[in-house]
């Protein structure tokens, strides 16, 4: 079988499977939203934190609430990661610099996932499973529960009160995230991913002299880490390693895994508004543009020009043999487009379209289909957009689902869309100023800008993938990578809660015939086009000095 | 009720075909006219209510510093497009403002200063002193006789006059003022024709109707609307973010080897930032209302005009709105055993002393369908007519005649059938037959009866009179169906009346026997499930109904307190009106939206001007980018801005006269608006770029 009819086979049962769960898990989720019962093990949780879960939040109290926990979050990172090397199961790693550990602490809470360190020299197992895995948890279901409370903006009327946070992420967590991860860590370790408690082990290597193969907790991570979106690998080489991705099915899984939940969520949207033609709409717009992404990398990296790459078949530098072309196409578009950042193959490597789609689909503000959540809302936000300039030109004041878009609704859209170009325009123009950061580039021309211009999207967009090439463990880099992170994070949050708690207020305003229908083909292609537009305006410069400039000879 | 007074001669209702929402045209010498106002809009303190403009503002300034520091054919060929862009977007402004600006003047030549003669101790004494108008104060009384003009606005309390309006309405013929009911109000400014009446002021000087009709028209009340600052801060925003895609892309050019000018990064920045819409947002809201001025419909506030456009529910009054006027006879229905002649005969005579519009439709029909000349009242020397009274609710004529008295009598069923049985008369099952079918089909039956000497009265049958809807009506009713706007018929009649005018108009919904309080309760109950209701009235007891409505038009020819009530008031008193208003809201917001779209979409063939002008020096591949083949890096730069200064003076015309519209459902409107705005702003700057280029390239220091 060519690896190219290989690669159309995975992408189909992708698209298979993905449909399959679609209405079940979308379902499912909004059910463990909106359900009043509580599980007993919740109850008691709730008695020994002190919060009452039969009471709805107002907006400022859930993001106080967002942001505190995220805060002790990073807090508590920082302080385990510093204090490793006196706790059991650090394996002898020495002690992580300062800024290399706020950079880590905040990369795991904001579901980033950007790692500055190398995983099996810098990590012991113990903060690998109790502080890393631990936030891979929580931060996904804290996008999840930010979501949430946008889509009871929605839905609820005449209120300020639009969720509990604490319900929401402890039911996220467990009724969804631990259960679905334990099965699937199950499935990879059937299939060949590890999982033990051993350090490194010296074997004789077939040329002589001994290599270290390392052991640890791999496939408990490894699920969560493609589940959440997370992607922090437990390995330097992320799923490039064989005994985190050891063959083509675990291939195809992991890449199941970091899409199901973002792919599902427009279910839960359409089925909590009460109208599942709208979540068809959002989930068609998200599907295509990552069907688009994954055909264009595919075709950019098959594309044979020059001898080497001829011989090869595609451009296979950075590749794994084992993947192919094809399937590490497919796992850059998903992983560029969920926010996830794990990679089987180095985007650095990537011909000049292919890797500027990575950063393009990073730019999309990760939203074809996303992060965990962070995907559905900034999606709604950008449909939000697409609602008003469109509700305009039928003649009504714009309104979406029920809820007018006036001037509180359309300033904080606005400010959403505005934040994370301004971060990673802002962190790159600065980074290709200053003199000793330019130092810290592999290559010199377009490339190396690509290698600036992709760190600081991965990071604003809580992508946490790298383009590699670029040296960023210096206190510049994880200082400002780190910072990039936690504004791109936190800043939309805020104004996503901020508009959850405005719409909430609003009385609905039925639907005529003169009202916008967000459920047809037509809205689809609009918001396509407002996807496409807006942040093809905003990066067009930075883009044609990138990539543009070294693809086009 | 009172009958007796024709009605006032309601200016342009009827006779006027419904117009579409379109109209207005743009004069040459407007735009001259405008352009000082638009360069004295260039002081900064006006600009920055414009946050786009302003940024463009800057971007002069700053190219101008350094097109004087770095002089060069190109530094100043862009200086002089910058400043340009400016001004067009001023001017367009300026226009709109001017065209409000004309029908100011002729508003305040009707303010001419006026001595009121006020009574000071009205009505105890008839006492009265000279002062001026602007002395007068709320509760004030004033007399003003024929050939004086009223000095401020108020309520008729006592007589009846004539009184012409064409200062305020633009229309010549006179209308009747007079105390009680709904026709008392009167407006400063205008003149008594005819009698003398007594008005009690009801506004506080300077803010007369008068006044604060200049105050609109003029602009100077003009705030932003809701979705005009929703808009405003989405363009604030996307301007934000490219200021910040520009500024950033100076380190990263010197990165590439490619520091760029100043002129160029502002060039930039401008042909980003959405400024054809910046340019026209304001124009476009002043010619919202200004359109609405044109229609003679003065909103109080532009939020007013928005509301309209998103209406869900239009509440109108059978009456004038409707149906015709009045009521009409359509049929005599002879009683058994009665000719058809006898009773039209009968039907004639009754009505002769009738002035109301339904007794003089039935001496027309007599005369029409049966050729019976209509008697004068002095051939009938010995009749004594009968006039309709509340009490009797029948009307009628006793004639002398040399067998004795010949009574005749029409009136309500109940009332003749009454009046028949006292004087030994009975009515038959076929009279109270035809009744029936009459109200079941909607009509009014009138039965007429007579009584000849000493024989007992007998019923000769009934006169069916009939509501007749305006002609157009369904289809209107159609098309706003097709809107999603529900409408609901408001009538006085019997729910079986009601209903049958409901289905013949092809209403949605009707209201019978509606009082104002039940008027009250259907807007709270519609605006209970989130709907916006819009409304005319024109009497007092509309008012309440009026303020609670999202959208009331209060009818020119209605009381002080109707008009104070609504947020809109129609100078032709036409309620058909309300179907434009809710048009010309729509146009305002899809001008709004279009032009968005359009500039926005503009932005993708800027970005191929200037990009490869900027970067193919260091970058070669990057010419490939330059798909229209512009002639070299300056000239694509200066081609791009001067397309977006010229599109701003060709989209003033569309901003002022609105974008077409014609009702139809929301898919429609969209796709037709995507490709007109949104598909053709991504291809129109890629051909007026290149058009303009091909002159551009000609110009030595550009090439």
């Amino acid at each position: 079988m060519s690896s190219t009819l290989a690669g159309w086979l995975q992408a189909l049962a992708l698209v298979g499977a993905l449909a399959l769960c679609y209405r079940p898990l979308g379902d499912y989720i909004a059910h463990l939203l909106t359900s009043a019962k509580h599980w007993r093990a919740e109850r008691c949780l709730y008695k020994v934190v002190g919060v009452d879960g039969d009471a709805y939040q107002r907006w400022t109290a859930y993001l106080r609430s967002v942001l505190a926990f995220s805060v002790a979050s990073v807090l508590f990172l920082y302080g385990f990661i510093r204090l490793q090397n006196h706790l059991l199961l650090s394996l002898g790693v020495p002690q992580m610099s300062p800024h290399q550990a706020w950079n880590t602490a905040v990369s795991f809470t904001t579901n980033t996932n950007w790692q500055s360190y190398s995983g099996e020299s810098a990590m012991g197992h113990l903060v690998q499973m109790a502080g890393l895995a631990v936030q891979n948890f929580v931060s996904a279901a804290v996008g999840i529960a930010v979501v949430a409370t946008l889509i009871r903006g929605f839905t609820r009327s005449k209120t300020d009160r639009v969720g509990n946070f604490w319900v929401d992420v402890t039911r996220i967590c467990l009724r969804l995230l631990l259960p679905v991860s334990i099965v699937f860590a199950l499935v990879l370790v059937a299939n060949g991913v590890v999982q033990n408690f051993h350090g490194f082990h010296d074997i004789a290597a077939l040329g002589g002299g001994t290599e270290g193969i390392p052991g640890g907790p791999v496939a408990s991570q490894e699920a969560i880490k493609e589940l959440g979106t997370n992607g922090g690998g437990f390995f330097n080489a992320n799923s490039a390693h064989p005994f985190e991705n050891p063959t083509g099915f675990t291939n195809w899984l992991e890449i199941f895994l970091l899409l199901v939940i973002s792919f599902s969520l427009p279910r839960t949207f359409g089925r909590m508004v009460g109208d599942n033609r709208q979540g068809y709409a959002i989930v068609a717009v998200m599907g295509l543009f990552w069907v688009a992404s994954a055909a264009l990398i595919t075709l950019a990296e098959s594309h044979h020009s020059g001898s080497a790459l001829q011989a090869a078949g595609g451009a296979m530098e950075g590749k794994e043999q084992r993947f192919g072309i094809a399937a590490s196409s497919l796992f850059a578009a998903s992983t560029t487009l969920t926010s996830t950042g794990a990679v089987n193959s180095f985007h650095d490597s990537f011909t000049p379209f292919g890797g500027g789609i990575t950063i393009f689909n990073m730019m999309l503000g990760e939203i074809a289909p996303g992060g965990t959540g962070s995907g559905l809302y900034g999606m709604l936000i950008l449909a939000i957009v697409a609602v008003f300039v469109a509700g305009l030109m039928v003649g009504r004041t714009p309104e979406y689902l029920g809820k007018k878009l006036g001037g509180r609704e359309m300033k904080f859209a606005s400010l959403y869309i505005l934040t994370t170009p301004a971060i990673v325009l802002i962190g790159t123009g600065i980074a290709t100023a200053l003199p000793g950061e330019r130092a810290g580039m592999l290559n010199s021309g377009p490339h190396g800008f690509s290698e600036v211009l992709y760190a600081f999207t991965s990071a604003a967009n809580n992508n946490g993938s790298a383009f590699a090439g670029l040296t960023v463990n210096t206190p510049w880099y994880d200082t400002a990578l780190g910072l990039a992170m936690a504004f791109g994070r936190f800043l939309p949050m805020i104004f996503v809660l901020a508009l959850a708690g405005s719409l909430a207020k609003q009385q609905p305003v039925p639907a005529s015939a003169g009202t916008l229908p967000t459920h047809k083909p037509l809205f689809v292609g609009l918001l396509s086009g407002v996807v496409l537009i807006v942040v093809g305006l905003t990066y067009f410069p930075a883009l044609a000095l990138g990539p543009i400039a070294e693809g086009l000879h | 009720m009172s009958t007796t007074l024709t009605p006032a001669p309601v200016p342009g209702a009827g006779a006027q075909k419904p117009r579409r929402a379109s109209a207005g045209r743009l004069d040459p010498e407007l735009i001259l006219a405008s352009l000082p106002d638009a360069v004295k809009k260039l002081d900064p303190r006006i600009m920055v209510r414009n946050p786009v403009m302003f940024v463009v503002e800057i971007g002069s300034v700053v190219t101008t510093v350094s097109a004087i520091a770095h002089p060069s054919v190109f530094a100043w060929a862009i200086t002089a497009w910058l400043w340009l862009t400016t001004v067009f977007a001023n001017l367009a402004e300026a226009v709109a403002e001017g065209r409000g600006k004309a029908q100011a003047d002729t508003l305040r030549r009707a303010k001419t200063e006026s001595v009121a003669r006020r009574l000071v101790n009205w009505p105890a004494s008839q006492a009265e002193e000279e002062v001026p108008g602007t002395a007068l104060r709320l509760g004030d009384h004033v007399v003003v006789e024929a050939g004086q003009v009223i000095p401020g606005d108020g309520d008729v309390v006592e007589g009846v006059a004539s009184v012409d309006e064409s200062a305020i309405t633009g229309e010549s013929a006179p209308v009747i003022r007079e105390s009680g009911g709904d026709r008392s109000a009167v407006t400063g400014g205008t003149k008594v024709l005819s009698d003398r009446i007594v008005v009690r002021i009801a506004t506080e000087p300077g803010k007369s109707f008068i006044d604060r009709m200049i105050a609109l028209v003029e602009g100077a009340a003009r705030q932003k609307t809701p979705n005009e600052i929703a808009l405003n801060i989405l363009l604030a925003s996307l301007t934000i973010v490219f200021l910040v895609a520009v500024v950033t892309l100076q380190p990263m050019a010197t990165f590439a080897g490619a520091p760029q000018t100043m002129i160029v990064l502002v060039a930039l920045i401008v042909a980003l930032i959405p400024t054809t819409i910046g340019a026209l947002l304001s124009a476009i809201g002043i010619a919202g209302m200004d359109r609405l001025v044109q229609r003679n419909v003065l909103a109080m506030s532009g939020r007013a005009v928005e509301a309209a456009g998103d209406v869900n529910t239009l509440l109108l009054d059978k009456t004038g709105t409707i149906t015709l006027g009045n009521r009409q006879a359509a049929e005599f229905q002879p009683a058994q055993g009665v000719s058809r002649d006898e009773l039209a005969d009968a039907a004639q005579l009754s009505s002769l002393a009738d002035e109301t519009p339904e007794g003089r439709s039935i001496v027309v029909l007599a005369k029409t369908e049966y050729g019976l000349r209509a008697r004068e009242q002095g051939e009938l020397a010995h009749a004594t007519w009968v006039p309709f009274t509340a009490q009797t609710r029948m009307s009628g004529v006793d004639l002398a005649e040399a067998d004795g008295l010949h009574q005749v009598r029409k009136g309500a069923a109940g009332s003749v059938s009454n009046w028949v049985s006292a004087n030994g008369g009975s009515v038959g099952a076929d009279v109270a037959q035809l009744v029936d079918g009459i109200s079941a089909a909607g009509g009014t039956p009138l039965v007429v009866a007579t009584k000849v000497a000493a024989a007992p009265a007998k019923v000769l049958g009934v006169i069916y009179l009939k509501d007749v809807v305006k002609e157009g009506m369904r289809e209107r009713f159609d098309e706003l169906r097709r809107m999603g706007i529900k409408t609901i018929m408001i009538t006085g009649d019997n729910p079986l009346t009601a209903k049958a005018i409901a289905d013949e108009a092809g209403v949605d919904d009707f209201l019978a026997e509606a009082t104002p309080e039940d008027k009250m309760a259907l807007i709270k109950r519609e605006q209970e499930g989130g709907k916006l209701v819009a409304m005319t009235g024109d009497g007092t007891n509309d008012a309440p109904a009026l303020a609670q409505a999202d959208v009331g038009v209060a009818m020119n020819t209605g009381t002080m307190a109707a008009k104070e009530a609504g947020n809109m008031v129609d100078l032709d008193s036409n309620p058909t009106k309300l179907i434009e208003i809710v048009e010309i809201g729509k146009q305002l917001l899809i001008t709004r939206g279009a032009l968005t779209t359009f500039s926005i979409a503009n932005d993708v063939a800027k970005y191929f001007a200037i990009i490869p002008a900027m970067f193919a020096g260091v970058y070669p591949g990057l010419k490939h980018l330059n798909i229209m083949g512009l002639h070299s890096p300056t000239s694509a730069i200066t081609s791009a801005i001067v397309f977006n200064a010229l599109v701003i003076v060709g989209l003033i015309p569309l901003a002022l006269r609105g974008v077409k519209y014609r009702p139809a459902e929301a898919s429609s409107l969209l796709t037709r608006n995507i490709l007109v705005y949104g598909v053709g702003g991504l291809i129109v700057p890629f051909v007026g770029i290149k058009a303009i280029d091909l002159i551009v390239q000609f110009i030595p220091g550009l090439r």
